[in-house]
């Protein structure tokens, strides 16, 4: 008797949309055994990841401050990858966002700028990091270069680059030589919404985001021709969708989304451009997508509950001692989870029996 | 058996909840580690002085850290809560914790923060830090007389005054050795990557140093210059281990006096925001034992540790000569005052190399 996975005649939607309720259970159930090694208690310890860190609104703001950069580059992401355009850079289109919308609030710092000076910084964020996606895209689209590889490239330059900056021209004169510039100006700064804590219009921004994407791929023709392009490329091409202008216009939404999530985190919860302003932002965004099955609502709901884990994982830290790989351990069980319930999509297991004639005829 | 389960449930709830009223008692003190704490540097150094507290006043506190904390958005909101935790007194051990330890601290007046290394203070946020530049110069009168190739190999971190004025107190103790003796620098532009202070290891062995000194934080390098049959020094904690035959001695963090000082300070309600900056004499760093090296390089160590610590030798007694070949500024009469010091921001004469952002 053999287990073997078969192809399923066609994509099984019930799966599609429990598989990820499965992971998240399969995942659970995984912790409360490694919890239970650990000599913790697996129901204190759930409680602390999942539960703590919702029932006060100090944890919550911070959930949605985490997410908020997550969410904003996933869903720029998620349209490229529905057009089969695959931008793996959008950790470079972040950065380089940011840089261009510090420029200026370093350049303004001092000065009696009114209030304009911000929604520059974001006009300018999103521009750059369009036109820094766009490099992989054009050379994609002229020269049939990988864009997998120029993108993911382009995220090294963009980080020395940042890095250059913060080192030499742009540095705090009082800053003792560290790689930082000095705190932005209140108008070069993402308000607050609620006192005291660090929700910021960044999250409000996300929020928008989401709907107009939303919008955008579900009642209007371009974002129709996104899904076809990615799903039926021939098909598409019979229907006279032009792949290439695709790439470029999915390549240069992303990017801009991505780089206006660079500079809100800038302006935002940091204050100031140093280097390491992102801990891997735009390549977790990347899982974020997927987790979130390339759906904006989905995303949405995935980059809060990426974030919960982090702030989750922080508290189990504090309160069980738990360690910080824990969480990390954690987060790769629910990835490889997700992954292995999807193959269920498109897979079914099933039971083979070795066929006994055969085996005599061959005995 | 379901009503048994809930049972349990809300038994194992209530056994938290009252384990928590116990302790609550107790003081809690809490650390941001910028590093995990077995990466046998910087990070582990603070861990052990930690530990050093818990046995020395563990049945009054109750310490708590975040570990791998990433000087970025994330910092301010790991310290924080900590704050909400119950910490009373919070010690955030990066140079890059400082603007998030400074906004957390304005935020909460009654929690007492002690941030490692940085300038900025508050009422309620103290600093500390300790003269390494010291043990540099006793580590560069070793280099020199150890070096064959008169070249030295250094890896640096950050360009910040710190890193600096430990270059140039290895330069000018080299300098009474051997007057000719050249130094490359390389950037890592971390605190700790491994594989980058590794490549930065090999890429100075290739350039002819045969001493590799580092202000990175992982044993990385000491164990690239033990495979090429170089000499090196540690950094932060004893990495003998790395290197048996390689390391001639290390500067080690010892945090453990300082952290006790000051949580007692804090139980008896006498704590009061200082900038600590604490030398030889006041053990916030110790040298590791001389190794690999002749007697009469040991001794010449030795002596000049002692001499250091007595308040004999300065490192930087002037006249100090910069990299224009004009004396710098002599603030603290005999030698350069401790301002200068924690502000150096040029490179003495005698380094063939340019400091970032110059």
């Amino acid at each position: 008797m053999q287990l073997v996975l078969e192809k399923r005649a066609e994509r099984s939607n019930t799966i599609a949309l429990i598989s990820p309720l499965i992971a998240i259970g399969l995942t659970i159930l995984t912790m409360v055994i490694l919890f239970a090694i650990l000599g913790k208690n697996p129901l204190l310890a759930l409680h602390a990841y999942f539960i703590a860190p919702l029932t006060d609104s100090y944890s919550l703001q911070e959930i949605a401050v985490k997410a908020t950069p997550l969410v904003m580059i996933a869903i720029g992401l998620s349209l490229c990858y529905l057009a089969n355009a695959w931008n793996i850079g959008a950790e470079g289109q972040f950065l380089i966002g940011a840089v261009a919308g510090s420029w200026i609030a370093v350049k303004t710092q001092g000065t009696d700028a009114g209030v304009w000076v911000l929604p520059v910084m974001l006009v300018l964020a999103a521009a750059a990091g369009a036109l820094y996606a766009l490099i992989p895209a054009i050379c994609k689209v002229k020269f049939g270069a990988s864009e997998i590889l120029t993108s993911l490239m382009l995220v090294y330059v963009a980080d020395l680059f940042l890095d250059y900056l913060v080192r030499g021209p742009w540095r705090d004169p009082h800053g003792f030589n560290f790689p930082t510039t000095a705190e932005f100006d209140p108008v070069a700064t993402v308000p607050l919404l609620i006192e005291g804590g660090r929700l910021h219009l960044g999250s409000i921004i996300a929020l928008l985001v989401v709907a107009a994407v939303a919008i955008l791929l579900g009642r209007t023709i371009k974002g129709f021709e996104i899904r076809v392009v990615g799903a039926a490329p021939r098909a598409a091409r019979f229907g006279g969708f032009n792949s290439n202008q695709l790439i470029i216009l999915t390549f240069a939404v992303s990017g801009a989304l991505a780089g206006v999530a660079g500079i809100i985190e800038v302006a935002g919860p940091i204050g100031h451009l140093q280097p390491g302003i992102s801990p891997g932002y735009g390549f977790t965004a990347i899982i974020v997508a997927f987790l979130g099955r390339l759906n904006p609502l989905g995303i949405l709901i995935a980059g809060l509950f990426l974030a919960l884990t982090f702030i989750g994982g922080e508290q189990a830290q504090i309160a069980m001692k738990i360690p910080l790989d824990v969480t990390k351990v954690f987060q790769g069980i629910l990835l490889f989870y997700v992954l292995a319930c999807d193959s269920l999509i498109l897979y079914r297991f099933k039971l083979v029996f070795p066929n006994r004639q055969v085996a005599r005829g061959a005995g | 058996m379901r009503k048994s389960l809930l049972a349990l449930a809300a038994g194992l709830l209530l056994a938290g909840s009252v384990s928590a009223a116990s302790a609550a008692d107790k003081l809690k003190v809490g650390f941001i580690y910028l590093g995990p704490i077995g990466d046998l540097g910087w990070t582990y150094q603070h861990d052990l002085a930690r530990q050093a507290l818990v046995k020395e006043l563990g049945d009054k506190i109750e310490t708590t850290y975040l570990e791998n904390v990433p000087e970025g958005p994330d910092a301010e909101r790991a310290i924080e809560q900590l704050v909400r935790a119950g910490n009373k007194l919070i010690f955030t051990t990066s140079f890059g914790y400082m603007d998030p330890t400074l906004k957390v601290a304005k935020k909460y007046p009654n929690v007492h923060f002690e941030h490692s290394t940085g300038y900025k203070r508050d009422k309620n946020m103290s600093t500390y830090s300790a003269k390494w530049y010291q043990g540099r110069y006793i580590q560069g009168l070793i280099a020199a007389k150890m070096s064959k190739s008169g070249v030295l190999g250094y890896i640096g971190s950050f360009p910040i005054p710190e890193v600096v004025s430990g270059i140039n107190a290895t330069i000018l103790a080299a300098q009474t050795i051997n007057p000719n003796i050249k130094v490359k620098i390389i950037w890592a532009n971390t605190w700790f990557d491994p594989g980058k202070e590794a490549d930065a290891a090999k890429a100075l062995i290739d350039q002819g140093a045969d001493v590799i000194m580092q202000h990175t934080d992982s044993p990385a390098a000491m164990q690239i210059a033990s495979e090429r049959g170089k000499l090196a020094f540690g950094q932060d904690s004893e990495m003998i281990k790395f290197g048996p035959t390689t390391q001639l001695t290390s500067i080690l963090d010892t945090w453990g006096p300082y952290y006790i000082a000051r949580v007692k300070a804090e139980l008896d309600g006498t704590w009061k925001s200082e900038d600590t900056w604490g030398g030889l004499d006041s053990h916030m760093f110790a040298m590791a034992p001389y190794t690999n090296m002749p007697d009469d390089v040991k001794k010449l160590a030795e002596d000049a540790q002692a001499a250091i610590t007595a308040g004999k030798l300065h490192p930087f007694k002037c006249p100090v000569v910069g990299q224009d070949s004009k004396p710098v500024e002599c603030k603290g009469g005999a030698n350069l005052d401790d301002g200068q010091i924690l502000g150096m921001n040029f490179y003495v004469k005698g380094i063939d190399d340019k400091l970032p952002g110059k």
